[in-house]
């Protein structure tokens, strides 16, 4: 993906310039693909077509297609000056998007329950406004739901991580 | 009539209280991912799909089938009340619904929406009822070139009927074959494209895609325009829904009409969204009040949402019958139908009677039960929407990060999850169909084979796609619709083009 912090010559990052950028990744994609494919085997082999047949050309089709917009991306590079994203649309992006990294980290090391409760506080609080009991209370009382939904009645074990907060109870 | 009789059996195995209670379930369910934002019908059924591993099939597919009825009545809710189509198809019953409860007649065009829906899936349903067997029938003479060939007319009719450029469309495609082709090699038992990494011998799994690209990504779009909710406030008594019922049958040309469209849309995979915008289109030009819509015309609800419904039910047709979904909620359905172990395809008619017969009749059910419950509950759906959006978007990652991870029990997903959450984002923005992707990724594996049979069959001679008039005809069609925006470019040169009233409104999917 494009770095979307990088500055921009007016007001956000332009609609062409992420165009290009995710048409070259595509591409470089592509390649990997067909390079990839063509070792396992590309062509045919003694008993019919080898693991990379179907890939490779997979590969190809992604480059080509890949190839025309990115030159058409710059062709049109000087003329099309829409935006992709402005400022405060991005702000608002990444303030969904970074937390949500963390989450996702936070789920590695201490599981799914506490870093829900903690992830839907810590949302509410900081970008909801709302006060500290209140939101504590959102958080938690939705982990337990889950808890009792995915654990008890439908029997799916989730996550838990090194904190094991229903080891207590069994599950 | 063996289909009636087979029919009556699948109610007597759908009718039994568990099962009508996760009807029930599925339908609630259903219409509240359908009313919250980045929870739609393809990733709200790739989330609960692990939920449905320890049941029966049938009741299984008894509750996800209704979980997409549910999301299809759902995405009505937003658009008339709240202006915020909640699923891309409802993006043109706003035109008129929303006037409509601008004008105090909110209950007036929910009950419009949510009956015509009704009517839609219901003649798509008898349509599958008589269709499907004789599809499944003929299907069974089917040999690998065949099957190549339906592929590859379902792959390319994307390009020939997709919107946007065939370039993108080409390119997600193939993006989600690559994709698919990651993992062990299910011919020689090779590993493919895992570079080495002993957690990419799984390969990319399509539900975390789906939970990903449609929900994380829609996530951050809603985000984008800093959503804030207001809406209309509405309740359904039912003297509206009588006087409403009343005006109905005056429309019945535009619902045969909006059926017919969403039936065709639906088997090809043209999808809910261009259906229920051309059935609007059809409805403008053809009625005498066509210059009135957009201001809030009764009709210009009933045939977008007729349409819609009519298509997303007639998208299982091929799914149960060809094993080809049609659209991406029907390739999560065709993914759990794989989980439980049953082969999608014309086998499944002869050898899971009770299953094929049981999820047919529960769509006549689930149907009818959807419209008690959405006509009952509107109020309290419409409310939800009411919770800001600092609580409901930390939940909607929570229930996607839980769903993405019991596909697997594998913490990886999860970051794939975020991963493909960006690309969606960016996808979107950037107009590539999200709805290719996916369907490729789901059948990267089976095209894969049945190309690499043929070829075995044929050593390596392609024109074994043309060995017959049958598959000769589809591999025909097939490089007819990958070649149509170059012959519609032609054509164009030689014929000025009929204008598309909506393009700028239909979204790219």
């Amino acid at each position: 993906m494009t770095d979307p912090t990088q500055p921009a010559e007016s007001d956000g990052i332009r609609t062409v310039s992420v165009e290009a950028v995710v048409a070259a990744i595509i591409l470089l994609f592509g390649l990997v693909t067909a390079f990839e494919s063509w070792r396992l085997g590309a062509r045919w082999t003694d008993d019919g077509p080898g693991a990379g047949y179907f890939p490779f050309y997979i590969g190809l089709v992604i480059c080509f297609a890949s190839a025309g917009i990115l030159v058409k991306a710059l062709r049109t590079r000087a003329s099309d000056t829409a935006v992709f994203v402005d400022r405060p649309s991005l702000r608002r992006v990444l303030q969904v998007l970074i937390p949500a990294a963390l989450y996702v980290l936070a789920v590695q090391f201490i599981g799914i329950y506490v870093a829900s409760a903690l992830y839907i506080a810590l949302f509410m609080v900081l970008l909801g406004k709302y006060g500290w009991p209140r939101s504590l209370i959102v958080g938690a009382v939705v982990s337990i739901v889950f808890f009792f939904m995915f654990e008890v009645w439908f029997k799916v074990p989730l996550f838990k991580g090194a904190l094991n907060p229903t080891g207590f109870l069994g599950y | 009539m063996g289909e009636i009789q087979s029919l009556m059996q699948g109610f007597a195995v759908v009718l039994s209280p568990m099962n009508v209670l996760l009807m029930f379930v599925g339908i609630i369910l259903g219409v509240l991912i359908g009313v919250l934002p980045g929870l739609g019908g393809a990733n709200g059924v790739a989330i609960l799909l692990p939920l449905t591993f320890t049941m029966p099939p049938t009741s299984a597919i008894i509750m996800l089938s209704c979980i997409y009825w549910g999301a299809l009545f759902g995405g009505a809710i937003t658009s008339i009340l709240f202006n915020i189509p909640g699923e891309p198809w409802s993006v043109a019953t706003t035109f008129d619904g929303y006037p409509m409860a601008q004008n105090g007649q909110a209950g007036a065009a929910l009950t419009a929406a949510f009956t015509s829906s009704f009517i839609g899936a219901f003649v798509a349903v008898v349509m599958i009822t008589f269709l499907a067997p004789l599809v499944a029938k003929f299907a069974l003479k089917f040999g690998s070139p065949e099957f190549f060939a339906v592929y590859l007319l379902t792959f390319c009719s994307f390009v020939g009927m997709g919107k946007g450029s065939p370039l993108k469309i080409l390119v997600a495609m193939a993006l989600g074959f690559a994709l698919a082709a990651v993992g062990m090699d299910t011919v020689t038992g090779q590993l493919r494209l895992t570079f080495g990494s002993t957690e990419l011998m799984r390969g990319f799994d399509f539900l975390i895609a789906v939970i990903g690209l449609f929900g994380i990504g829609e996530i951050l779009l809603s985000m984008e325009e800093g959503l804030e909710f207001k809406g209309k406030r509405a309740r359904i008594d039912p003297k509206v829904v009588l006087q409403t019922w009343k005006l109905l049958p005056k429309y019945w040309v535009t619902s045969v009409r909006s059926s017919l469209v969403g039936i065709w849309m639906g088997i090809t995979p043209g999808g809910a969204t261009p259906a229920s915008f051309m059935s609007y289109g059809l409805a403008k030009k053809m009625s005498k009040d066509g210059d009135k819509f957009g201001t809030g015309q009764i009709e210009g609800v009933i045939a977008p949402e007729t349409a819609a419904h009519a298509a997303g039910t007639s998208a299982l047709l091929p799914m149960l019958a060809l094993g080809i979904p049609g659209s991406p909620t029907a390739a999560v359905l065709l993914g759990g139908l794989l989980i439980w172990g049953l082969q999608p395809g014309p086998l499944l008619f002869v050898e899971q009677k009770d299953f094929v017969w049981g999820l047919i009749a529960s769509m006549y059910l689930g149907n009818l039960v959807g419209l008690i419950v959405v006509l009952t509950t509107v109020p309290l759906f419409a409310s939800i929407l009411r919770i800001p959006f600092s609580i409901v978007a930390p939940v909607i990652i929570v229930i996607c990060a839980i769903g993405a991870y019991t596909v697997h029990g594998a913490m990886l997903d999860v970051w794939f999850m975020l991963g493909f959450g960006i690309i969606g984002y960016v996808f979107k923005k950037l107009d590539y169909p999200l709805a290719p992707l996916v369907l490729a990724l789901v059948l990267g594996d089976k095209a894969e084979d049945a190309f690499r049979q043929s070829m075995l069959a044929s050593q390596g001679d392609l024109m074994i796609l043309w060995s017959n008039p049958l598959v000769g005809s589809i591999t025909t069609l097939a490089l007819l619709m990958l070649f149509w925006p170059l012959i519609a470019r032609l054509i164009a040169k030689v014929r000025a083009p009929k204008a598309d009233e909506f393009a700028a409104q239909r979204p790219v999917d």
